[in-house]
């Protein structure tokens, strides 16, 4: 597309919203319903992604999607019943667990510390109606075990064995779909005229234009696949695909297509919803939603995985060291 | 609201849906945009296009660290980006950029996949993009999918040491001025072994040339490396390739063997082909 058809296709679909709208009712909603210098809600800010809602649906639920009153009110009790810290001059034992982990606590790393959106909801996931993640088709699990083969067996041989996690190239919950993790579980959304910035604290950047433009025909295969998106209305929708195939999201082919709708909700709270489908791994496209809560007056400090990634070569060369012990036993 | 994204050839009523709908083109720019606000809208992709990520020294052309890597690892010729040409290091620090210089395939964090730090990532072979609106400016940067946040307006100092350091800025007439601090002294300042110290301060200084150059300058200034600030100058070059994207450039893989390959399982080799997990 050339950049002069770029500039008017996106005026008819943007141009709507921003010039149509009556001035008052602008003026009105400002409020509550924040726009950029140049015409777009404004989600810029820095948001948890915690809340209460786990994202499978317990059974007994079936396909109930709110708690009642009074589950609710029961969840909410425990959630902010005080918990015992651990002593602030906190010494650990040395080879003891605690002494080698995080300390969660110190570090305000624990579930109560954070921000956590509270949610009457009995699952992030919606789709399908009992809340649950689909089963994988059995062609996706062939998949992943011929991917695994190469490696079973040989978990600790090197580097490349272990998780893409601990090797500090992604999160999953760090992707195109972005979903609550155990840490660290924030975002940055940050706008300028034609694009949306959105990164989660523990993943890369992805960059998204929403000036119009399309999907490339030629996708380069990328860890957190390829992003464009538009505005239907106040709704960010933003289209992904063109992963790699190492990525594997859930079992996932790179054939993964992932769509997500940011919306506003109140002042403070965003609506994330997201549709996975990828036809080679699900029979149906499964999604769910969530609230973003913003952290006012935050800003994302630094993630360097991998200049810090100690664990990696701990693991391996204990295992040398289990290694070498065996053979002297022998 | 005078933002424009002009493009070659766009109609006025285009330029009116420009403003309204924000749409962004690429390609050539006839005119350099205003953000909102009225300063220069530096929002783009840009890249350095000269030999400064090799040495910010002058430097005629050189074997490659490694001899087996050949002609196409070796070192282009150069004639530097400092202004005066030498770096003002004090004698042991420069000791200790010769003993880097060395020790370089073993020591230089880029070869790691660090993060490149500043000035370092902006010289680096690799885009990067700036987005900027009204108050804030973000540089995403394609090299170990690096990013900085930089206030305008800041004055918070940095809350902790960190690769890329700490950005607060403000507006001299059209050029931005950056100034960073925070660093942890970890990066170098390119792949001969010059540094500074998790000391030093950094003064960048963005200055539109035309709407498709910037012209970038980087004061550095560190009392325990050097004996007088110095001054680094080059132009920035923006990406005009129609529907160009900054694809993302995750080193981490590539840089395993040489950081774990000694704890490898012995006989063993890595596996083959593309990474698994």
């Amino acid at each position: 597309m050339k950049a002069k058809d770029c500039l008017i296709a996106a005026g008819a679909i943007a141009g709507v919203m921003a010039l149509g709208a009556p001035l008052g009712a602008q003026a009105q909603s400002a409020a509550e319903n924040p726009r950029t210098a140049w015409g777009v809600p404004d989600f810029s800010g820095v948001y948890a992604e915690y809340t209460t809602a786990p994202l499978e649906r317990s059974r007994e639920y079936g396909n109930r999607e709110f708690l009642t009153d009074e589950e609710f009110a029961e969840l909410e009790r425990r959630r902010l019943a005080p918990i015992e810290l651990n002593p602030t001059e906190s010494t650990t034992t040395p080879g003891t667990r605690a002494d080698v982990h995080y300390n969660f606590d110190q570090f305000a790393l624990g579930a109560n510390e954070g921000v956590s959106s509270p949610n009457r909801r009995t699952s992030i996931v919606t789709m399908p109606g009992d809340g649950r993640i689909p089963e994988t088709l059995p062609q996706a699990a062939e998949r992943v075990q011929s991917m695994r083969a190469a490696t079973r067996g040989r978990e600790f041989d090197g580097p490349e064995f272990r998780s893409l996690t601990e090797r500090c190239i992604m999160w999953s919950s760090t992707l195109p779909p972005i979903l609550p993790g155990g840490y660290n579980s924030n975002l940055q959304i940050f706008q300028s005229p034609g694009y949306v910035l959105i990164q989660s604290e523990m993943g890369d950047p992805r960059v998204i234009p929403t000036d119009g433009r399309e999907l490339p025909d030629n996708l380069v295969p990328q860890w957190n696949g390829t992003s464009v998106g538009r505005w239907e209305g106040d709704t960010l929708v933003i289209e992904t695909t063109g992963f790699r195939p190492e990525t594997a999201w859930r079992s996932s082919s790179q054939n993964l297509r992932v769509t997500e709708r940011i919306s506003r909700i109140d002042h403070d709270t965003l609506e994330y919803a997201f549709t996975v489908e990828d036809p080679s791994t699900w029979a149906e496209p499964w999604g769910g939603v969530y609230p973003l809560t913003e952290m006012q007056d935050s800003v994302l400090f630094e993630y360097a995985c991998t200049e810090g990634n100690y664990g990696m070569a701990n693991i391996l060369s204990g295992e040398r060291a289990v290694e070498r012990e065996a053979a002297g036993q022998e | 609201m005078m933002r424009a994204a002009v493009v070659h050839g766009v109609a006025a009523a285009a330029i009116v849906l420009a403003v309204a709908v924000t749409a962004r083109a690429d390609g050539v720019l006839t005119e350099m945009p205003e953000a909102p606000g009225g300063r220069p809208d530096l929002s783009g992709v840009w890249q350095a296009l000269n030999t400064a990520h090799w040495n910010l020294e002058t430097h005629a052309s050189a074997y490659p660290a490694l001899l087996e890597l050949g002609a196409q690892f070796a070192v282009p010729p150069g004639p530097g980006v400092v202004e005066g040409g030498t770096i003002p290091y004090q004698p042991a620090a420069l000791a200790e950029r010769d003993r880097r210089f060395e020790n370089r395939l073993a020591e230089d964090p880029e070869a790691n996949c660090y993060l490149g730090g500043i000035p370092r990532s902006t010289y680096m072979p690799y885009p990067f993009q700036i987005l900027q609106n009204g108050d804030d400016i973000v540089i995403y940067y394609q090299f170990a999918t690096g990013i900085r946040r930089i206030f305008v307006g800041g004055e918070q100092e940095a809350p902790l040491d960190s690769w890329m350091g700490w950005s607060n800025a403000r507006w001299e007439g059209d050029t931005l001025v950056v100034e960073v601090t925070g660093f942890n002294g970890q990066t170098w300042l390119d792949r001969a072994g010059n540094y500074a110290s998790a000391n030093a301060t950094v003064v960048e200084r963005y200055t539109p040339l035309g709407p498709n150059h910037l012209q970038y300058e980087a004061t550095i200034e560190d009392p325990t490396v050097f004996t007088r600030p110095w001054t680094i100058s080059m132009p920035l070059y923006r990406i005009v390739d129609e529907g160009f994207r900054l694809l993302e450039f995750k080193c981490e893989p590539y840089a395993e063997e040489r950081i774990y390959g000694h704890l490898r399982k012995p006989g063993t080799e890595p596996p083959e082909g593309a990474t698994l997990q």
